[in-house]
């Protein structure tokens, strides 16, 4: 008795909603040996506009959440992934070839790097900001904040590992994001927003976009209203564009930048990740003669 | 002469024993430059101080290869504490010629010798002080053990503080191990080519510093340069911009600290003697030469007419006139080019509709100058309160609620700095913690201490300067730690 599959319809992920792209196309995706598995949705410039306005429209709630409240929210993020363990190892192991045992591996790996993650958010600022002792009567204080919106080239792979690795630490701090999912496997950073959808994080905070990371990634590197660039993945874009175009093209609105990385540290836990994309605010207070 | 005429008090210049030219420092000696030299004027007379070496694309090529084979062979290989004795040696003879320093800044900048003196040249000292002590102490400045230094540092200052943006660039970059050539602004190099001097004293080996002098073309030669390490820039956000694409790609690490257009928010339970002054000093400090001046006043609408009532008549006792005596409040514009800036800009407030309000004051007939001068009933859509005017001008918003106050303060590209005056505590912290800025002033203004971090968020630039902040920025981890960058070291887990 042979039941016929439900396949799924893979979606953006903009503003807490999961719209097609408003271009109306899509691209094949496929599995390791060639298999088609999904239509994704081809992001346009349009879609990538509307990405910056949810995460912008998000960034003062999520930044102005406490440090312990972002550090739950991020938490429940890997309680859902741990029920959905199975899923997600099935998608990336169909995706990129991976065993069983491997792809396991590599989604507990996932889910662990949001634990590491979830508890920097009521801590990092202790690590990254202090007291100044100035000489003066004044009570002078540096602390971390979030840069604002951060766009993100995810790595091409691991596909869920990669995605994770660059979208959580930028997370921490309060920052919202709009990521550029894996090109070649963007469906298990789609199936993670759905989770993020029904986890606690509010909608905008992470807007995910599938396509051409060529095609997307310069309205985003030259957007206005984007404060940093995270190219972890840009390294091998599609076409003539290079990472650096984009570089350069950031320059215009002095966007912060992070250059690509590839090999085990582009997914490996850092605080440094955090705090690269914070920015330090000095904040003199006046102390009265008695 | 009336009740409150001062009479003249001009500090001496016999003080200052200045040569007819300057060559370029290089390698621990003043060498001619080969790019056609230019003068240094006062711009309180001006009258020319001296002539200037220009560098040219061979010139920074020598001071760049000095620098790389001062970090090789003795800087990168000395002990810490070794490094810390000639920033403190240095520190000390910045003090001892402190006098002289602040009458040369005052001739060539234009700035009160009030401020050079008080202000400028104490504060040298101390980050020459402060960073010398940080130097065998790397471990603990937040990157890990043993991390090292970047290489050589291409630092490109501007005119309007500077030894002092001098010491900024080149105190911490010695002391995390780094060699520097460092290029001061073309219209102020008098003072950075005393320094120089006091280098020799100290006996500094060569190399370790390079000052080289020159316009625009020498400063793109220089941090172009591809045996640079490390770019600091202070300045303009267009030079900014300038350098963010040109050194994409390169690796070299970056600090930027570019323009401001900063809020100054005066709620109507504000220590009122105490925030017109923190106004005053907000916007007329150094002639509002200042990238964090106070240039947005956001007053609260029930206060604004008392506010500017005081502000006007506080105006009209300040003193403007020759930077070297000693009662002068408002000195020189530094250059004939910012001077024409200044007056464009005010005219556009004019013309679109603000009402100029300027003090009364004589006008000194040679020379560079601008009396201070507020616009009243400022829009947020207004030239004058978007853009950096970088002058003795104020302009002048209203509000009603706080929040309406930090929209407005946030309503900017910019985000280098802040003031907030009020009472109530809470209030303060509430506000500071809305506001998007790097540095934020409550119930003072325009404090800077070696201690404290300093830079932007947004478009004034990215990095900082000062503190523990500031020592990160010429550091990097040690090799083989999971991630070799600046700022924070990283920790394994999960692994």
């Amino acid at each position: 008795m042979n039941r016929l599959a439900v396949p799924k319809t893979y979606k953006l992920a903009i503003g807490g909603a999961f719209p097609r792209s408003e271009s109306g196309r899509t691209y094949p995706v496929h599995s390791f040996d060639g298999a088609f598995l999904a239509n994704a949705a081809k992001a346009s410039r349009k879609d990538a506009r509307d990405a910056v306005v949810a995460a912008r429209k998000a960034f003062g709630g999520w930044s102005g959440a406490t440090g312990y409240n972002r550090g739950q929210v991020l938490y429940r993020i890997a309680e859902l992934l741990e029920g959905r363990r199975a899923q997600f190892v099935d998608e990336v192991s169909v995706a990129q070839g991976f065993s069983a045992e491997d792809a396991a591996a590599q989604v507990d790996e996932a889910i662990d790097l949001w634990v590491w993650y979830a508890g920097w958010a009521d801590k990092f600022a202790q690590v990254a900001g202090n007291a100044n002792p100035v000489s003066g009567p004044f009570f002078n204080i540096s602390v971390p904040e979030p840069t604002g919106v951060v766009a993100i080239v995810a790595p091409q792979q691991p596909a869920l590992l990669g995605f994770v690795a660059a979208v959580a630490p930028a997370l921490v701090a309060g920052n919202t994001v709009v990521v550029i999912a894996s090109e070649r496997h963007p469906l298990p950073a789609i199936s993670l927003a759905e989770v993020l959808a029904t986890s606690d994080v509010p909608g905008g905070v992470v807007n995910v976009l599938t396509g051409s990371a060529a095609e997307l990634a310069p309205w985003l590197a030259s957007h206005a209203d984007v404060n940093a660039l995270d190219l972890v993945g840009a390294g091998d874009l599609d076409g003539d564009l290079t990472w650096v175009d984009l570089q350069i093209s950031a320059a215009e609105t002095l966007k912060r930048v992070l250059p690509p990385e590839g090999g085990a540290d582009a997914v490996a836990p850092s605080l440094q990740r955090i705090v690269a994309f914070t920015e330090t605010k000095t904040v003199w207070h006046t102390k009265s003669m008695l | 002469m009336g009740f409150l005429d001062y009479a003249p008090a001009p500090e001496s210049r016999a003080i200052l024993d200045l040569r007819d030219s300057y060559g370029l420092f290089i390698d621990g000696e003043f060498v001619d430059g080969h790019g056609e030299g230019f003068q240094t004027i006062s711009p309180g007379t001006e009258e020319t101080i001296a002539t200037v070496s220009s560098a040219d694309e061979q010139d920074v090529q020598r001071a760049v290869a000095a620098a790389r084979r001062a970090y090789d062979t003795v800087w990168s290989r000395m002990s810490g504490s070794d490094r810390g004795k000639y920033l403190f040696r240095i520190a000390r003879l910045v003090q001892e010629r402190s006098r002289e320093l602040a009458v040369a800044e005052s001739l060539d900048n234009g700035k009160p010798i009030k401020e050079s003196r008080d202000v400028d040249l104490p504060l040298v000292a101390a980050w020459f002080f402060y960073y010398a002590g940080w130097a065998d102490k790397l471990d603990h400045a937040g990157l890990g053990p043993s991390p090292r230094a970047l290489g050589v540092a291409a630092q490109v200052i501007p005119w309007n503080f500077p030894l002092l943006m001098l010491a900024w660039k080149i105190a911490p970059a010695l002391a995390a191990g780094n060699t520097v050539v460092l290029k001061p602004a073309e219209t102020t190099p008098l003072s950075a080519l005393l320094f120089a001097e006091i280098l020799q004293q100290a006996d500094l080996p060569p190399g370790v510093v390079n000052i080289i002098t020159g316009a625009g073309d020498t400063g793109r030669l220089l941090v172009n340069h591809p045996d640079v390490d490390k770019v600091a820039f202070t300045g303009s956000t267009a030079v900014g911009r300038e350098i963010a694409r040109s050194v994409a790609g390169t690796g070299k690490k970056v600090t930027l600290e570019l323009g401001g257009k900063a809020a100054n928010i005066v709620f109507d339970d504000a220590p009122i003697d105490q925030a017109i002054e923190g106004i005053v000093n907000g916007i007329f400090f150094n002639q509002g030469h200042v990238c964090c001046a106070g240039s947005r006043l956001l007053v609260q609408e029930n206060v604004h007419d008392e506010v500017l009532d005081r502000l006007k008549s506080r105006l009209g006792t300040l003193r403007l006139g020759d930077p070297l005596d000693k009662n002068t409040d408002i000195g020189a514009i530094n250059s004939a080019e910012q001077l024409e800036r200044i007056r464009e800009l005010s005219a556009i407030g004019e013309q679109e509709g603000a009402d100029r309000w300027t003090a009364e004051c004589a006008i000194p007939e040679r020379g560079f100058w601008f009396a201070p001068t507020i616009f009243d009933n400022v829009s947020t859509s207004h030239r004058i309160a978007r853009e950096e005017i970088f002058g003795p001008v104020l302009s002048v918003l209203t509000f009603r609620t706080p929040d309406e106050a930090i929209a407005k303060a946030n309503n900017t590209p910019y985000g280098l700095s802040a003031g907030i005056w009020t009472d109530k505590g809470s209030r303060i912290l509430a506000v500071a913690d809305k506001l998007r800025a790097g540095v934020i002033w409550a119930n003072t203004f325009n404090r800077f201490d070696p201690a404290s971090p300093f830079g932007g968020y947004k478009e004034s630039g990215y990095g900082r300067e000062g503190g523990r902040h500031g020592l990160a920025a010429y550091l990097a981890s040690a090799p083989g730690r999971s991630r070799p960058d600046e700022s924070i070291h990283t920790q394994g887990a999960g692994k």
